[in-house]
């Protein structure tokens, strides 16, 4: 197996929330120990609902958030300060791709300028050089030379996607956090982009982080899989079986609540409970009070991620508890 | 079955350009119909249309008629009367569709107010049973509460509550659950489900997501750049769609289980209205689209018991489809 290419080592980010506007400030734990390893070339995806931490997380990767504790090592080294000629050397080598592409874009320069800004920044090739690198990339993400002319407010949601990604790629970074990069496209542009995402992993070997809250995209690109809920990670497994099987009781209310044609809502777990307040977490496993099927235990004891068989990991007392009977 | 509405040749121009170009629809009492297609085919414009709640520089023509009744162009007291009390709405963004200063009961009563004949205590009483009806917990303390003090989840709870004040028979859902995540959006569709089942009431679904509509509908309405381009009961539109434009959709979506393949997305993009192609609106993107696509835009017609599909390739593409079944 090849070396990690981006390992994380126990994360941890919390912001400092006021509670009304004279009140006392207090914590909220954004992402709590959060570990993770991403071969080269492969795709982790990252799944989880809002304020389960997952974009946090993609942040502190890309070392455009400090961890408060925890470290991330790059192709084996530890991030570089910020600010530092080592750490903008290294930031060419990772780049971000975020949901709404338009807010990503400045409206006022047409989109081939753009493409070529992080060129120009990187002071990388002669200026001839850029301009033919600006038109590879356009190619690369299946657009026309014309398309780079325009302005943004003159391209689909779908053209300004590919120009985003263009853009990430003119670097020629090894490592891609894309965060929500296809939730605001339509079904069918959607495809489209996921298709490209996948084609280019293929031509440029990348490694990918996938964010998103849509099990079925997270499925399509993944080889590997991470569900968050509340700042932690409770079960991370293969893309092919993760769903399939799904061991904690979290996951199995995520996949059970992702609709399919063709299928009736028969059997579906419906979680009672609002999503939980990251400022107020509960005690013990942060998901027992939504939990179906919480003991005891779970109330005051927050379970560890532990292998379960396979390239399994999971963080449940109940489920933890089946595999050491099974091994007995 | 009686219909409880039928729309016929609904069409709305925004400024001379036509965004939605005929469309005809019709709804039973206690149906639920889903309405799929992606942004700008025209999904929520065709109710917005039909409520007359589109702005007055929209042109809309056509009929709408709400058990034999035209409400299109009715006098102001007639839709004040058909919307809420026979027709309520509902929409993807609830937190803008209360008023952030005043106190659930106070909207809650001010709707049971305009559509029922209720006074006093009968108001707050009513008001408490829709908030139990809709599950929010401890229903008859939070109905002193403001907007803020409830989450996305729950807003949406007390929209449909509301939307329920005046007994309506027909409740049409725009993307509602689409601002809401994953496991409260089971949450809602479940209350959608069982509110249209105790009450008999009639539900259009109006997604983008072709899950949501699947599970939740009896019968579905796939459109396309204003126009609706095949209709079929859910199980079947999913198992054997017939519309290139359906199936492509259907296609585009990732499986969560079996093996992974790669997506077959469909090429190109949606037409601007205001440069539409001649002929069938689909055929630039469309596989098999052949030269008669270009000369006329086929109408919805039959092709089985409850199906209609408008395509003048529907038979080449089923073969094309049952081929690849086949293989």
């Amino acid at each position: 197996m090849s070396p990690p290419l981006v390992e994380v080592s126990a994360v941890s980010r919390s912001y400092a929330m006021r509670s009304g506007m004279f009140g006392r400030s207090t914590a909220v734990h954004a992402v709590d120990g959060v570990s993770l390893t991403i071969a080269k070339g492969e795709t982790l995806g990252l799944v989880g609902e809002s304020g389960s931490g997952k974009s946090t997380t993609g942040r502190i990767v890309l070392g455009l958030e400090p961890p408060d504790g925890g470290e991330v090592r790059f192709q084996g080294k530890p991030m570089a300060a910020p600010g530092t000629a080592a750490w903008r050397a290294q930031r060419a080598r990772m780049q971000m791709i975020f949901q709404d592409p338009l807010g990503a874009l400045d409206r006022r320069l047409p989109v081939a300028t753009q493409i070529r800004e992080p060129l120009d920044i990187h002071g990388l090739g002669t200026p001839a050089e850029r301009e033919d690198r600006v038109r590879e990339l356009l190619r690369a993400v299946e657009l026309t030379p014309a398309h780079g002319a325009r302005y943004p407010g003159a391209l689909s949601g779908g053209q300004r996607q590919r120009i985003v990604l263009a853009r990430a790629l003119a670097t020629k970074p090894n490592f891609l956090v894309c965060d929500e990069p296809v939730s605001a496209l339509d079904v069918s542009i959607q495809a489209q982009v996921v298709n490209l995402l996948a084609d280019l992993q293929a031509q440029l070997s990348l490694t990918l982080l996938f964010i998103s809250h849509d099990l079925r995209v997270v499925r399509q690109i993944s080889t590997v899989v991470a569900v968050m809920y509340l700042g932690r990670i409770v079960e991370i497994g293969s893309a092919d079986d993760l769903f399939a099987r799904p061991e904690h009781p979290y996951t199995q209310a995520l996949v059970s609540a992702s609709p399919a044609p063709g299928r009736r809502s028969a059997g579906r777990i419906v979680l009672s409970g609002d999503p939980p307040n990251p400022a107020a977490r509960p005690s013990g496993c942060a998901f027992h009070p939504r939990c179906p099927r919480a003991i005891a235990r779970c109330a005051s004891e927050v379970p560890a991620l532990a292998a379960v068989g396979g390239n399994r990991q999971v963080a449940c007392h109940l489920v933890a508890g089946a595999a050491t009977r099974d091994a007995a | 079955m009686p219909q409880l509405v039928s729309i016929a040749g609904l069409s709305v121009a925004f400024g001379g350009v036509p965004v939605l170009r005929g469309v005809d629809l019709a709804l039973e009492k206690g149906e639920a119909l889903g309405l799929v297609g992606e942004s700008g085919s025209g999904k929520s414009v065709t109710w917005l249309g039909a409520l007359g709640l589109l702005p007055r520089h929209a042109q809309v023509s056509g009929s709408v008629r709400l058990e034999g009744r035209e409400i299109l162009g009715a006098s102001a007291a007639e839709l004040d009367r058909v919307r809420g009390g026979r027709i309520a709405m509902i929409f993807q963004d609830p937190a803008s569709a209360l008023n952030p200063v005043l106190t659930i009961r106070k909207q809650l009563c001010e709707a049971l107010a305009l559509h029922r004949d209720l006074q006093g205590n009968g108001v707050k009483a009513e008001a408490r049973r829709l908030l139990d009806l809709v599950g929010i917990p401890d229903a008859g303390r939070r109905l002193e509460a403001y907007p803020h003090e409830f989450s996305g989840g729950q807003i949406q709870r007390i929209m449909i509550a509301m939307a329920l004040a005046g007994n309506p028979d027909l409740l049409i859902a725009d993307e509602p659950t689409t601002a809401l995540d994953a496991t409260i959006q089971a949450q809602i569709l479940e209350l959608l489900s069982t509110v249209r089942r105790e009450l008999g009431m009639a539900m259009v679904l109006i997604s983008h997501d072709l899950g949501v509509v699947a599970e939740n509908c009896d019968r579905v309405a796939v459109m396309y750049a204003g126009r609706i381009v095949e209709q079929a009961p859910s199980n079947q539109l999913f198992a054997d769609p017939v519309h290139p434009y359906a199936q492509g959709l259907i296609g585009a979506l990732p499986p969560l289980d079996g093996p992974r393949r790669r997506l077959t997305a469909i090429p190109g993009t949606v037409p601007d209205p205001a440069h539409m192609p001649d002929g069938c609106a689909f055929a630039p993107r469309c596989t098999l689209a052949a030269e008669p696509c270009g000369l006329a835009a086929p109408s919805l017609a039959p092709i089985a018991d409850d199906r209609s599909v408008a395509c003048i390739r529907a038979e080449a593409s089923r073969r094309a489809l049952l081929g690849v079944a086949a293989e």
